[in-house]
């Protein structure tokens, strides 16, 4: 369970302060998908910096299982809203990194490697370096990468940004695939409001300035997702109102 | 992999060539050097006090016939080598450190800083007074050389690191050591690379500059101690070595650099 406790966060801007976030209270249960949307700047990113222990909520805590935040940790895998490859390692030792730090032998690391690399559809380019990938081929190799070290929560920030429709729709029920399979905890940031609803059990909706969350909105749609699901009635009335909650809520043009 | 790499520069050579001149790169390159053998030629036949290549060439074939000429570049190499390569093993670590610790940095940043706006051969005379006229002082203000574009560079690698990756490795479970080996020193190493090779060429420049001071052998002391006898072509022969050799090495460790960075976006 991901508990968050009056989190504030607050940054130093040019002599004054500004509020990435103000005050976020949360708690997402156990095996959860769980999607986060809001305007550009309303601190998503933030959030999960502080959920994946790179940051340290200025106030406030956040807790998994009980136990506070107080660095990274295996259990939790992060999917960056930039790609974060390592551009000296190949695809596949890339995928292998999280699992070589772990001390996993050789022929075990490849082994799983190669089986989140076919997960994605990068099996010809296990050995291709990251230069020659093109952006949406990149983030599938970070999907494999933190995948790999088997996560009980994946913090993901908007990691099918970059990848075109159809492989997002694919990526999207692939995602879902794996998670009905092996269940974990999903915290999967995203701009894209038909996503949002899409994989969700819950949609947070998120304000700016200061960053809060402003709406949650439970997806009352069974799994699988089929796109029967997406073409329906209930998802177009639940894409709706979490499209009128982002825009609500939008800051004012300063 | 070579197969394809030789298509494709046989593909692009035509297109990009024929455009601009119809003549390879490498037959132009050829073309200007015996152009510019032509354009000295003129001026030593045309009453400059400059001896003509043949009896540059000819003075070449006796310094190599009678081992003079490998022995000075020995020389002047191996001093070029033991400095170069004691200042780069110092300035890897020192600027890894300066990089990685701020309070390093801060301490030994101003030292850097103001021995890098004098001169190496300023030191020469320093060097002598303390270390003697042996290969000491020589070596010592190579490496000094070689240190101080280094540890530059090496600290400009660290500081550079992308954020971002080092958050990657620290959620797939890397501590401060891993990162260090794993991540810091592979995405600073063009950084390096680029460091070694300015470091190099100064080494190179200062080193036949220290001999021509203090020296009983090597390229610099060659051409000293002709410069005595108004010797031309032996200095000439002397120029001309240091330039190729100081070509030569520089190629090499441009191979070395595009060969360990090759996995660079920018390229
Ligand atoms: N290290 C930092 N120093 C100063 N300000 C920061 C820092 N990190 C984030 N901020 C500020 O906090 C706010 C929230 O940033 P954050 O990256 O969390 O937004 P986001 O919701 O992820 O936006 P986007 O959708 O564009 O990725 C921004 O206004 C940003 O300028
Ligand atoms: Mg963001």
């Amino acid at each position: 369970m991901i508990t968050i406790e009056h989190v504030r966060k607050v940054f130093p801007l040019q002599g004054s302060e500004f509020v990435a976030l103000g005050d976020v209270d949360l708690e997402l249960a156990d095996n959860e998908f769980v999607t986060v949307v809001g305007p550009s700047g309303c601190g998503k990113t933030t959030l999960m910096n502080i959920l994946a222990g790179l940051e340290t909520p200025t106030s406030g805590r956040a807790l998994v299982d009980g136990e506070p935040v107080t660095g990274p940790g295996p259990e939790r895998g992060v999917i960056f809203q930039q790609y974060a490859l390592f551009p000296w390692l190949t695809v596949r030792k890339n995928v292998e990194f999280g699992l070589r730090t772990a001390g996993v032998p050789r022929a075990r690391r490849r082994e799983i490697a190669d089986r989140f690399i076919a997960l994605v559809g990068l099996e010809r380019f296990a050995d291709a370096l990251p230069k020659t990938l093109s952006g949406g081929m990149k983030q599938r190799v970070a999907i494999a990468r933190a995948y790999a070290v088997g996560p009980s929560i994946l913090l993901m920030d908007e990691p099918f940004g970059a990848v075109d429709a159809m492989t997002r729709v694919r990526l999207q029920e692939q995602l879902l695939t794996t998670w009905s399979q092996e269940k974990r905890t999903v915290v999967f940031v995203t701009h894209d409001v038909d996503e949002a609803v899409f994989l969700a059990n819950r949609v947070i909706v998120m304000a700016a300035d200061p960053g809060r969350v402003s709406e949650i909105i439970e997806v009352d749609l069974p799994y699988p997702r089929t796109e029967e699901i997406r073409l329906s009635a209930p998802f177009a009335t639940l894409r709706n109102r979490v499209w009128s909650a982002v825009h609500r809520h939008e800051a004012p043009v300063r | 992999m070579t197969l394809v790499q030789a298509e494709t520069t046989a593909v692009r050579r035509p297109t990009a060539g024929k455009r601009r001149l119809g003549v390879p790169k490498t037959v132009l390159n050829g073309l200007s050097v015996l152009i510019g053998i032509g354009v000295w030629w003129g001026f030593a036949v045309s009453g400059f006090d400059i001896p003509a290549p043949p009896a540059v060439a000819e003075r070449a074939v006796e310094l190599i016939a009678d081992g003079t000429l490998a022995e000075d570049a020995a020389a002047s190499l191996v001093r070029v080598f033991t400095g170069f390569a004691l200042g780069v093993l110092l300035a890897v670590p020192v600027g890894f450190l300066m990089g990685w610790y701020p309070p390093v940095r801060a301490l030994v940043e101003p030292w850097i800083q103001f021995f890098r706006t004098i001169p190496p051969l300023a030191i020469i005379p320093l060097a002598i007074v303390l270390m003697g006229i042996e290969e000491t002082p020589k070596i010592f203000v190579i490496f000094l050389a070689s240190f101080l574009s280094c540890v530059i560079a090496t600290l400009q690698g660290v500081v550079n690191v992308d954020r971002t990756l080092l958050n990657a490795a620290r959620v797939l479970g890397a501590g401060d050591r891993v990162i260090f080996a794993r991540v810091v020193i592979p995405a600073s190493s063009p950084f390096i690379l680029v460091g070694m090779r300015v470091g190099l060429g100064s080494s190179w420049a200062t080193l036949v500059a220290a001999e021509l001071i203090a020296a009983q052998q090597g390229l610099g002391y060659r051409m000293q101690s002709a410069q005595l006898y108004y010797d031309l072509p032996t200095i000439f022969v002397g120029l001309i070595s240091i330039g190729v050799l100081g070509l030569a090495m520089d190629r090499l460790l441009l191979l070395a650099e595009r060969r360990l960075t090759s996995w660079q976006e920018t390229r």
